[in-house]
């Protein structure tokens, strides 16, 4: 589970399949990273199609990479797969995702993000990330970051030996991870996508900031435009 | 200063420009269906938010329900159903304009948002599906929108975006006999590549498209998505006008008249500049078909896939053999006369009441070829009225067509329903892609004549050698 280090994330990282996937502000969060160094991890291997049949946003986490996570017998579910990475105990509470280029690419699907907030993923790290996927990830309220393949290598070197005992710090405030050996990396994101974490904002409240704009022009365009408006 | 036709709508619909650049748009309309729409409202009531406007929203059934005559709520999609329950709760719980499976007004969203005068030129409309831009017929801008964008859309009648930058295609001359808009389309595209307008606002003009009648206008516009486009669009004339004016829900009295010198203005002045243009002259353009998974893999009906040495520009030598595998075709392979295993007409691309009178113009008097599967499902149940008014469905079904309830059909496994695997078909639809026909489908791309033509003749066939009854029935 993540260390609350600031106040301000009053998240307790819930696995629960049935909180709603939720904005909160997002500040600082120490946390347990998952190395899965693999490029071009697709949404179709995020989330398989047959795990997106609910008419919800909700209750995704267990879908989350089904195709990797589970073990099968002729298509049905026998149980987990103890190989993958996401069901070996030092990382069954991981907070942050580590992967390579192109997380994310394929199918626009959103039950991708979905599943990875579901599941309890706060923070993706990658060499690079789809575009509509990242998009998705900045209106969900999952913070995406892009470093380069050295920067996730030392992240891997320096957390691969008690992944729990060795945290990252991911400090949105300053821009900056930390690694448990102190060492600090920059990184960037789009300042839009930056205020939204910041405060906790989700993508309508965002716009709804600006919802006294949206009245005005509204009553404007009714007098302007009459046979458009319902 | 000049302005473009685009430049005009989307310049009146900024509520603000945003520090990051991206610009508050004001939505006029938003339309939804079962797949997506219900997932939205669902997820919007959960947040404890509400539909702004609910007489701005309109939803309707068409991914997800199936086609079958006789047809209710359950559907071969697995948990479909739930989808189909859904969107009817929450469109109730909204106080939004559903229109139901069994509502006369009922069909394809595209189709019955124009058809009911929901869409009106100078409006910018949204929707959960990419082929939101076929109301760019009307001179109205539409894109296709992911779920939380549905979300953002109905909540605040508003999208967060940044304005595309535009293109300019003209098409010169005149329609050769048996050429349509979808060939018109399909040839630009295998023309200028499937990316060929990536992100960027399309202006169709040129005396071609101003001598399209309106339904073939729509066709025009469905495809610009294939083409990479934000959107697609035509000028609004006398014929547009004509089509809107006596729409359920278009304006009337005084609103109209305002509405009437409001739309008069709705054209590229002289001198407006856009990023890119492209002219194409009509008089290279056959009956045109698709040959690989990509809209741009299209050639004249007589033509044949592509040599060893000149595949399509951006492919790679094994991705082009990958898709003739795909295919099961050879290079150089003529079209003319490849053994079909189905025929589909429908779809938001091609199943209005001009595209099925064209293809039972072809169909009148003849039969599908032998163990060809033909089906054929109007866009609407406004289109499918209209057709068995004029005895269409006799002329469908007599010569071997199944004859559907309106929806999304077979365009993608919508429904449930597909074409098996290693099956050819025909079908006039907007996508080849592999698979989406059904699980190792082959689909080959044209216009409804072309697919009729080659359904009566069991093979590809050129539409402008085929026997028309040309009696009055």
């Amino acid at each position: 589970m993540s260390q609350l280090v600031n106040d301000s994330v009053n998240e307790s990282v819930n696995k629960s399949v049935n909180e709603p996937v939720s904005m909160k502000a997002f500040r600082q969060l120490e946390g347990i990273v998952a190395p899965m160094l693999i490029d071009n991890v697709d949404t179709d291997q995020i989330i398989p199609s047959r795990e997106m049949k609910r008419v919800s946003k909700t209750g995704l986490g267990q879908g989350l990479f089904a195709g990797w996570r589970y073990t099968y017998d002729g298509g049905k579910k026998t149980g987990d797969n103890t190989n993958f990475v996401l069901n070996r105990p030092e990382y069954r509470a991981a907070d942050i995702l580590l992967s390579g280029k192109n997380f994310g690419c394929g199918s626009s699907r959103e039950h991708a993000v979905w599943a990875l907030k579901d599941y309890g993923f706060r923070v993706l790290i990658a060499e690079s990330f789809g575009r509509i996927f990242r998009n998705n990830c900045a209106r969900n309220g999952l913070l995406a970051i892009a470093l380069p393949a050295e920067t996730i290598a030392a992240l891997e070197a320096q957390t691969r030996i008690d992944p729990e005992a060795r945290r990252v710090l991911v400090d949105l405030e300053a821009n900056v991870l930390r690694g448990p050996d102190g060492s600090t990396f920059a990184f960037e994101i789009a300042e839009s996508d930056r205020h939204m974490l910041l405060n906790g904002l989700d993508y309508i409240d965002f716009t709804l900031r600006f919802e006294a704009d949206i009245d005005r022009f509204v009553e404007a365009d009714r007098l302007a435009r009459p046979w458009a408006h319902r | 200063m000049s302005k473009t036709l685009f430049d005009k709508i989307w310049d009146s619909h900024v509520v603000k420009k945003l520090e990051d650049g991206s610009e508050l748009v004001y939505l006029d309309r938003v339309f939804l269906h079962e797949r997506t729409g219900s997932v939205a409202l669902n997820s919007l009531a959960e947040a404890g938010r509400k539909v702004r406007n609910p007489a701005q929203v309109f939803a309707t059934m068409d991914h997800i329900i199936d086609t079958f005559p006789g047809r209710g709520d359950t559907t071969l999609v697995p948990g479909g159903e739930a989808f189909i329950k859904t969107m009817r709760r929450t469109a109730t719980e909204a106080g939004i304009t559903l229109f139901d499976i069994g509502d006369a007004r009922h069909g394809i969203t595209h189709l019955i948002s124009a058809e009911q005068g929901i869409t009106l030129p100078g409006l910018i409309v949204a929707c959960p599906d990419s082929h939101t831009c076929t109301l760019g017929a009307l001179g109205a801008v539409g894109w296709g929108i992911g779920t939380s964008d549905c979300e953002h859309a109905i909540a605040t009648e508003t999208l967060r975006t940044g304005k595309p930058g535009q293109l300019r295609v003209r098409f010169d001359g005149r329609l050769g006999r048996g050429v349509t808009a979808k060939d018109m389309v399909l040839h630009l595209i295998a023309r200028h590549s499937a990316s060929g307008a990536a992100g960027l606002a399309l202006e169709y003009a040129g005396p071609a498209v101003e001598a399209l009648d309106m339904e073939a206008r729509f066709t025009l516009c469905n495809m610009a998505v294939e083409f990479g486009a934000f959107t697609g669009l035509i000028a609004p004339d006398a014929k547009t006008l004509a089509y809107v004016e006596s729409r359920p829900y278009a304006p009337g009295g005084d609103a109209l008249e305002q509405a009437r010198r409001a739309w008069r203005e709705l054209r590229s002045d002289e001198g407006a500049v856009f990023d890119r243009e492209i002219a194409i002259d009509c008089a290279d353009i056959a009956p045109t078909v698709t040959w690989g998974t990509s809209p741009q893999d299209a050639v004249e009906v007589t033509g044949a896939v592509p040599a060893l040495d000149r595949y399509p520009g951006g492919e790679s030598r094994a991705e082009f053999l990958s898709t003739l595998d795909y295919m099961g075709l050879e290079p150089d392979q003529a079209l003319l006369g490849l053994k079909l295993d189905a025929a589909f007409i429908g779809s938001c691309t091609n199943s209005r009441l001009s595209d099925l009178r064209a293809a039972a113009r072809i169909l009148d008097g003849n039969k599908v070829a032998s163990g060809l599967r033909a089906v054929c499902t109007p866009g609407s149940q406004q289109v499918k009225q209209a057709a068995e008014a004029e005895g269409l469905d006799r002329v469908f079904l007599e010569a071997g067509f199944e004859w559907r309830e309106p929806g999304c059909s077979l365009c993608f496994n919508a429904g449930g329903e597909g074409f098996g695997t290693g099956e050819r078909v025909i079908s006039s639809t907007n996508r080849n892609f592999r698979g989406r026909q059904g699980r190792g489908a082959r689909t080959h791309l044209a216009s409804p004549a072309t697919v009729a033509a080659s359904a009566v003749a069991g093979c590809i066939a050129d539409v402008r050698a085929a026997q028309v009854r040309t009696a009055s029935r």
